[in-house]
């Protein structure tokens, strides 16, 4: 079959599907990404604990540890490119007790085994180096090369990258069947029919059924929520690295750790639960509390801002699941991509497109490929004559609209302006942090739902929170509803 | 155009900020500049369509939007200057200050500051709202600004969490709009709206109010607002088992308190209170000498009355402060508030106070027959009996001099039941 619709479709657009998307974009081929959500980066890939872990962790051997190692090495470049804040500021797993520091030193080896950089610190080191933490603690270990990102703009930025590169987009669309005709795919989607060459299925807590369409896994998926404390970017200092506790066989613990913007996160719980359960709980939330206090006693709870949850996609084996599916061997399954998915996400993608599709598409290089995107302008950080300049030449970056974290009207324009067209709240939200401070959007809210309505030329009445359906107001007051 | 220099920098052009400018216009401080970041003077009183406003400072019963009328008429009779649009992004402690609008971006430096900036509403967030996030759950003010600016209903079913006055005075506005108020839940085994607005509100419209429940949880994943439950407390505010309520509806208004909006203050390095509110001596100055700050942003009050009379005192102390009537270096006396009170200001006062001075507090719950004490060591230096007092009525009362200077070390105050 020559003509047909695409060569790759990747089904999916969170971490991993935006990450291959950007790859696959450097090459002569066509994608189409489709996503089920109304935004990239809309669930697990939104909702974790946005950490660049530096792999000490997995066991070795593992996909996970592979994957987390080189995707760590590949973050600082790659955020440099595509405009995304990244800080590696570097973890710390605390010893409560000499019990513990003899498994720092088991720990020790085994970063040792994954070749990452760690140091085992004592008592006096460690608070010297963070301050409040607890003080009973006898010693940490010390991994340098972990880091902290903007979870949102790095997946927005790589699709951005991706489409700007060429690959097209599709949001609210999901697959509701593919057949394997040997050398192409169809693919019926609740919008249309497709076919393809290959597809990706990186459908996150969609994949494992997706794939069972050809193959019986000897794995199952059971998804695991973690919630989590937002606190305001009131002080720096609270700490200044990614505070682990040991791990555990539930996982890597409760953390405290600032984030890219200054707040402070502090979670997960790890719950079995349903793949679309995002609510909190009190009981659930004073664990979590409990936890934070022991690691750091004088966390300021009293600046808390939101509370969150997010699930992952945890396989019963523990471990990624990446390759083509044995019978299809143009269906290529990622599943199971739990935690360290994030930081493995630019390293997966690399394997996927160079060591899995390259062979069997054979593409050359995109030579227009743009390595870069746009990158964004932030009045607030800039010195005053530059301000000044910049809303000389265009007073949208003059008004500003989310008055907590001041953010301006060119910023959300700039944004809405992109490849990507974001076009919720939430996806406004993602991308400029208008509505991320204490107010919680309570002032801009309104303001933000306005421009969206200008900017796409819909009314009020029209613009969502995120999915479809979830409009921010119903109806007019006088006249005819435009509902 | 935006002078570089001025006597006094009013921020936020609300109902304090306003009123502290026209006052120390007329006490004769002349160079002042207004900032606000809205297209009008006035603040939120311009989304508030309902009365009840201006009783004591109008002596006549006016809504919001009159009210705040009044002032701004009479800050434009006054020529006080005043440029809206504009957002202050940061202020220095030697009062310098930064400010963004589409002319540009602007550096000012004062002689005193008054921060005016109000107060925002405690969030889902905040609150630890149990269940998802669905839109549809709203803070009950930025509803109110959807309906009566907007002109835009945010749902058609509605449910409250929170007796707060906004929240209140949005199920009766609602309820006129067209849509279904299901009913309040208050936490609190009391309401902590105004009386008034429980009886006009809720009791007119036949809409209950649940006292000691809250919502339990919230469903609708994050789509659109499917349904609530809300389910009794006991007195630790732990949900009671057994004691759920459903309700199917597209929205819930949070009325769950005010907290001052205070993050400017906080990044030039004043000091704030548990309440988010500035630490203020008896002259309403935080810890940096020449920034003052009055209204909500300070404490939340009950009237808009009780804030532009607030505001009005402070530029009194501001304009003691720019005829250099300030004595820096005076030792404070700190005002500690006992078990009951919520909070008491000022929080400290000093050895060499200008006047008498006005505590204001409020109480955590309804007391009846308490007698407020204020006192050192063992020796009571004023008595004040109280027949009721409750949390969402602010009070006040006044110390003379000669009482303050009785204080050598600290200024507690305490509620004492009434034998």
């Amino acid at each position: 079959m020559d003509n047909l619709s695409y060569d790759i479709i990747v089904i999916g657009a969170g971490v991993i599907g935006s990450n291959i998307a950007r790859v696959l974009s450097e090459y002569q081929t066509r994608v189409l990404v489709i996503e089920k959500d109304n935004d990239v980066c809309a669930r697990a890939s939104m909702a974790n604990s946005a950490i660049v872990h530096s792999g000490y962790d997995p066991v070795p051997g593992t996909l996970k540890a592979r994957f987390n190692v080189a995707g760590n090495k590949l973050f600082p470049d790659l955020c440099k490119r595509l405009d995304v804040e990244y800080k590696q500021i570097g973890s710390l797993t605390i010893a409560m007790s000499d019990e513990d520091m003899v498994t720092l030193e088991s720990l020790k080896e085994r970063a040792n085994t994954n070749g990452v950089p760690v140091e085992i610190i004592n008592h006096d080191r460690l608070l010297e180096l963070e301050p409040n933490v607890n003080p009973k603690a006898k010693g940490a270990l010390l991994a340098p090369t972990a880091g902290i990102v903007d979870p949102f703009t790095f997946c927005s930025h790589n699709m951005e990258n991706a489409l700007d590169n060429g690959v097209q987009l599709h949001l609210n669309e999901f697959v509701k069947n593919i057949e394997d005709h040997q050398d192409y795919f169809i693919l019926k989607t609740n919008f249309a029919t497709y076919t393809c060459r290959v597809v990706i299925n990186a459908a996150g807590h969609g994949a494992y059924s997706l794939g069972s369409i050809f193959e019986r896994f000897d794995y199952k998926i059971t998804p695991k929520k973690g919630e989590y404390f937002v606190l305001d970017h009131y002080a720096p200092g609270l700490v200044n690295h990614t505070i682990f506790p040991l791990p555990s066989e539930k996982g890597k613990g409760i953390l405290v750790s600032p984030t890219y913007s200054g707040n402070y996160l502090i979670g997960p719980s790890s719950e079995l639960s349903l793949a679309n359960d995002h609510s909190t709980d009190p009981a659930t939330l004073a664990m979590i509390k409990a936890g934070a206090l022991e690691l750091v006693p004088s966390i300021p709870f009293t600046e808390l801002i939101r509370v969150f949850a997010g699930v992952r996609a945890a396989p019963t084996d523990h471990d990624f699941h990446i390759a083509p599916l044995k019978k299809h061997p143009n269906f290529i399954h990622l599943c199971g991509i739990e935690s360290p998915g994030f930081v493995s996400s630019p390293a997966i993608a690399e394997y996927v497109v160079n060591e899995l599709v390259k062979p069997i598409l054979n593409f050359a290089k995109n030579n227009n490929y743009n390595p870069t995107v746009r990158p964004r302008i932030h009045p607030e950080t800039m010195k005053d004559e530059a301000r000044k300049k910049l809303i000389a030449s265009n007073p949208d970056y003059g008004e500003i609209i989310c008055q907590c974290e001041k953010i301006s009207k060119g910023e959300i324009i700039d944004a809405m302006s992109r490849s990507d067209h974001p076009h919720t709240i939430k996806a406004i939200k993602k991308r400029c942090r208008a509505g991320f401070g204490k107010c919680q959007g309570g002032f801009c809210q309104p303001l933000v739902a306005r421009l969206i309505s200008e900017y796409y030329h819909i009314p009020l009445t029209q613009v969502v929170y995120s999915k479809l359906g979830s409009n921010i107001v119903r109806y007019r007051t006088k006249g005819d509803n435009d509902d | 155009m935006i002078k570089k220099h001025y006597d006094l920098v009013v921020i936020g052009g609300g109902s304090a900020g306003m009123a502290g400018a026209i006052e120390a216009h007329k006490l004769g401080i002349k160079n002042i500049l207004i900032i606000d970041r809205n297209d009008y003077l006035g603040g939120i009183l311009n989304q508030c369509v309902h009365n009840g406003f201006g009783l004591t400072e109008f002596k006549e019963e006016l809504t919001g939007p009159e009210f705040m009328t009044r002032l701004s008429d009479e800050v434009k009779a006054l020529n006080i200057e005043y440029v809206l649009n504009t957002t202050v992004t940061s202020i220095l402690p030697d009062k310098t200050i930064f400010a963004s609008n589409r002319e540009g971006y602007h550096i000012i430096k004062a002689k005193a500051i008054l921060v005016t900036t109000g107060c925002y509403e405690r969030n889902a967030g905040a609150i630890m709202l149990p269940g998802e996030r669905p839109s549809g759950v709203i803070t009950a003010g930025t509803a109110q600004l959807y309906l009566n600016v907007y002109g835009y209903l945010v749902g058609k079913r509605v449910f409250i969490l929170g007796s707060g006055d906004i929240g209140l005075i949005m199920a009766r506005r609602l309820t006129l709009e067209g849509a279904k108020v299901l009913g309040v839940a208050e936490i609190c085994p009391y309401s902590n709206g105004l009386n008034r607005n429980i009886v006009q509100c809720l009791k007119d419209y036949n809409i209950p109010l649940y006292l000691s429940h809250t919502v339990s949880d919230v469903k609708g994943s994050d789509g659109r607002l499917l349904g609530i439950t809300i389910s009794q407390v006991d007195e630790h505010n732990n949900i009671i088992p057994g004691t759920a309520k459903g309700f199917e509806c597209d929205t819930l208004l949070l009325s769950v308190g005010l907290v001052p909006n205070s993050p400017l203050l906080r990044d030039a390095g004043v000091e704030l209170s548990r309440n988010k509110g500035a630490i203020i001596n008896e002259r309403y100055e935080t810890n940096i000498c020449g920034i003052f700050t009055a209204g909500n942003v300070l404490h939340v009050h009950d009237l808009v009355d009780l804030v532009t009379k607030e505001s009005r005192l402070v530029a009194h102390y501001i304009n003691e402060y720019l005829k250099g009537n300030s004595i820096i270096d005076q030792i404070y006396r700190p005002v500690v508030a006992g078990d009951g009170l919520g909070y008491v200001l000022p929080h400290k006062v000093g050895t060499h106070p200008l006047d008498e001075v006005t505590f204001k507090f409020r109480v955590r719950r309804p007391v009846k027959d308490v007698n407020v004490i204020f006192y050192e060591d063992n020796q009571t230096i004023k008595s004040v009996f109280k027949p009721v007092l409750i949390p969402s009525e602010m009070t006040e009362i006044t110390l003379s001099l000669d009482e303050l200077k009785q204080f050598k070390q600290t200024i507690n105050v305490k509620l004492e039941q009434k034998q």
